[in-house]
């Protein structure tokens, strides 16, 4: 049974349910938020009806701008973690056997699907003064007392990094995985060491793989909405957690709508010059 | 030599990294008393039976439980017909819903929380339990979608083809062939988005996070008032879900063709 084109409204049939849930409870709900947006706030509800652009105004001030530098720098510095370390361990982990794959792949998995909350808390226990890793370095004799080592910068991006670092190796693994080996052995027949190969022949052949997953990356990493919360003091708030703050504490649903519509276009931006430059690659 | 010693160095590096807080967590969980300190004093298993006796943290479990059942089940009866349609049939626009499908997804969470919220709100919903079900419903539905895909991609055209010479008609291959051929990508699929509807925090919150608990709320809730063991437990609960669940589809499917490996032979 080949794929054929529809012929009657019954062919059609099987999208009705798909196609009306899509659209009530997604494209419905993301035209409200922008539409909300452009409304006035209302402490006593949500929102008053309007069209005012104050919202969007106010992120030509120095306190907005100061969020958004810091949320693309820490989502920049998150997406070059991750892709340093993760590129080439996806790459010594493709070579290993498929019983190891499969047991990293789970474990892989089974952080990633970590609620946030509790890898918020997860690391907020390792650096913790009571319970915090700086216990074993005085056990090991490396420091008189135990410190707490949160709220701070390093402990922020620590958690986004191991937020981050599981989805950026199963992004990558698909890509390693498929490499052809007769790149390598080339190579290697050529008389480059395995080392010397990996980053003359595995890393150039794979570079708009490693720019569309740095951007991939770059997008998660601007989602965290809770660590920069738990881990970090507030002038470490990013985007994400302003936006969550406004629309939810703050009680301005149409101050918190703009900026989410401005994290979408960022976020669309992106994932366009990723689609671009994964295009580029098929295309050679 | 040492190229084998540097790689089994990096690896245990990355393990390291990976798997300390949660050793941490299951320490402090097995506190005997009620501290947060790590190596544990005592040992006690009581705030894991904590989950299920206090009945704040049972009734927490029961609304995350109920939300990730209902709310994947919808997930999976959006995603198959649309996955089955642009596999049968030819209608490029139609792709326009399977884009729609992946959105959530790729978009930051907090956005699409938002849009939810702005909705109930607007409607008048805000609050309700059902409203959470939908909207994580459609948040999930990228999960059993890709994996429906990739199903519908491995069939051997051939087969149905050989079904419908000898007189079988759409619904017939699709109860007698489609299904039996898709079975392990929907269940894949279905325990995919399980596992991260359990986890999920910020629809959840944004939809009925002022009206009830699911487990996840109630740990950041905890947080914000101070420690109790019970956050560990049940992170550690959480922790031996996931890696039951995706063991169990490593075990009686193929994972590493689920994550995209195209050639699940050979190797």
């Amino acid at each position: 049974m080949r794929r054929e084109v529809p012929k009657s409204f019954a062919d059609y049939t099987p999208l009705l349910f798909p196609g009306l849930m899509l659209v009530v409870f997604f494209v419905v709900p993301f035209s409200t938020m922008i539409a909300v947006s452009f409304f006035k706030r209302n402490p006593a509800g949500f929102y008053t009806p309007d069209f005012v652009v104050d919202n969007y105004a106010r992120f030509l001030t120095t306190f907005f701008a100061g969020v958004l530098g810091f949320s693309l720098m820490l989502a920049v510095l998150v997406a070059v973690c991750c892709v340093c370390i993760a590129f080439p361990f996806t790459y010594l982990l493709t070579k290993r056997s498929r019983r190891v794959q499969t047991l990293w792949l789970v474990g892989l998995l089974s952080v990633l699907s970590l609620s946030e909350v509790i890898i918020g808390f997860a690391w907020s226990t390792l650096f913790s003064q009571t319970a915090g890793i700086t216990n074993l370095f005085v056990a090991l004799g490396l420091m008189d007392k135990p410190v707490a080592l949160l709220p701070t910068f390093g402990a922020v991006l620590a958690g986004m990094v191991y937020q981050a670092l599981p989805y950026t190796i199963l992004v990558l693994y698909p890509a390693l995985v498929r490499l052809d080996p007769t790149l390598l052995e080339a190579a290697r027949t050529l008389g480059a060491s395995p080392v010397k190969a990996f980053f003359n022949v595995v890393t150039p052949a794979l570079r708009n793989t490693i720019v569309a997953t740095l951007i991939m990356v770059f997008v998660f990493a601007l989602g965290s909405y809770l660590l920069p919360q738990i881990l970090g003091r507030p002038r470490h708030w990013t985007l994400s957690v302003l936006i969550t703050d406004q629309a939810i504490y703050q009680s301005n649903m149409p101050f918190g709508a703009a900026m989410a519509v401005f994290l979408v276009l960022i976020s669309l931006a992106l994932v366009g010059l990723m689609l671009l430059v994964g295009r580029k690659e098929n295309a050679l | 030599m040492t190229a084998t010693f540097l790689r089994r160095l990096y690896f245990t590096v990355v393990a390291l990294f990976l798997a300390a807080p949660l050793i941490v967590v299951a320490g402090v969980s097995v506190n005997a008393r009620q501290e947060l300190t790590f190596p544990p004093k005592g040992f006690s298993l009581a705030w894991y039976g904590q989950i299920f006796a206090d009945p704040e943290w049972r009734l927490a479990l029961i609304h995350s439980v109920t939300l990730a059942v209902c709310s994947v089940a919808i997930a999976v009866a959006i995603a198959l017909p649309l996955a089955w349609f642009l596999w049968r049939r030819i209608a490029p626009w139609a792709n326009i819903f399977q884009v729609l499908g992946l959105a959530p997804f790729i978009l930051p969470p907090v956005i699409t929380a938002l849009g939810f919220l702005t909705f109930w709100a607007t409607v008048g919903l805000f609050g309700q339990f059902f409203t959470a079900i939908i909207s994580h419903a459609i948040f999930f539905v990228t999960l059993p979608l890709v994996t429906l895909s990739l199903g519908f991609a491995s069939i051997d055209r051939s087969l149905v083809e050989a079904a419908a010479t000898m007189g079988a008609d759409d619904r017939a291959v699709l109860k007698t062939v489609v299904l039996p051929l898709i079975l392990p990508y929907l269940v894949s699929g279905y325990a995919f988005a399980f596992v991260l509807s359990l986890n999920e925090y910020i629809v959840a919150y944004m939809t009925i996070g002022f009206t009830t608990e699911t487990l996840p709320i109630k740990i950041f809730n905890a947080l914000r008032y101070g420690y109790t063991p019970t956050m560990a437990s049940v992170s550690v609960f959480f922790v031996a879900v996931a890696a039951l669940v995706f063991g169990s589809i490593a075990r009686f499917g193929d994972i590493r063709r689920l994550l995209g490996a195209m050639s699940s032979e050979g190797n």
